[in-house]
């Protein structure tokens, strides 16, 4: 699936997008199976209390299950307007 | 309805023209525009703005259609930029049009309410000293309570 990272966690991550092959059931597996990858994962998801996440598009919490999504972002809290 | 995420300057004047003479069984028409505002010690070189093209423009779109469901209005537009912006830029424009006013304002803070915080978009202050992401506001947060 593809994975997406804006602001600060780009930064940290050092991309903006990757494709990831997982067996992850939930988001928040998935955050764990990246954090074991490499430190910059790590530390970008050391505080996930800052972290949002959408599953194709849609804000969601990181309980969610990936199911046939195609697209997860991960990104700071929001500062439109 | 009209949405439209671009990096693009425009023109409010001209969008709260077009967007008035077409609804000539609204009676009011409340507009909010953002601008970049330079910190208090003036330091501020610019505000980078970044986005999520595609959930940008989805986001913006169910928050408005919400509005115009609740309050009834012939029609909203949002205009929101991403890119670099200088102080004094504006970054984004509101516009609402209901039968009477109470609704217009209503649903202009509406919208604003929640582009703040539930649209993807982050800014990052550039000053000539500091490059900084702003963080969100809490009291941001709380005011999505209120509706």
């Amino acid at each position: 699936m593809k994975v997406l990272y804006f602001a600060w966690l780009r930064e940290r991550i050092g991309l903006p997008a990757e494709d990831v092959e997982t067996s992850a059931e939930t988001i928040k597996d998935l955050v764990l199976e990246l954090s074991n990858r490499a430190p910059r994962y790590e530390a970008a998801f050391s505080d996930l209390g800052s972290v949002r996440c959408a599953l194709d598009q849609n804000l969601v919490s990181s309980d969610t299950p990936l199911g046939d999504a195609k697209e997860v972002a991960f990104f700071p809290p929001m500062t439109g307007g | 309805m009209y949405v439209k995420i671009q990096e693009a300057a425009f023109d409010v004047g001209a969008q709260i023209n077009v967007f008035s003479q077409r609804h000539s069984k609204m009676g009011a028409i409340a507009t909010f525009t953002g601008i970049v505002r330079d910190n208090d010690d003036e330091t501020l070189k610019a505000m980078e703005i970044e986005h999520y093209p595609g959930m940008a423009e989805k986001a913006i779109s169910d928050i408005v259609q919400t509005a115009v469901e609740r309050w009834s209005l012939g029609d909203a537009l949002v205009i929101h930029r991403y890119g670099i912006l200088a102080p004094g830029e504006i970054i984004m424009m509101v516009a609402t049009a209901a039968v009477h006013r109470a609704e217009a304002f209503q649903a202009a803070e509406f919208l604003m309410d929640y582009l703040k915080s539930r649209a993807p978009f982050w800014k990052k202050e550039i000053t000539k000293e500091t490059v900084t992401w702003v963080p969100s506001k809490q009291n941001d947060e709380d005011a999505l309570n209120r509706w």
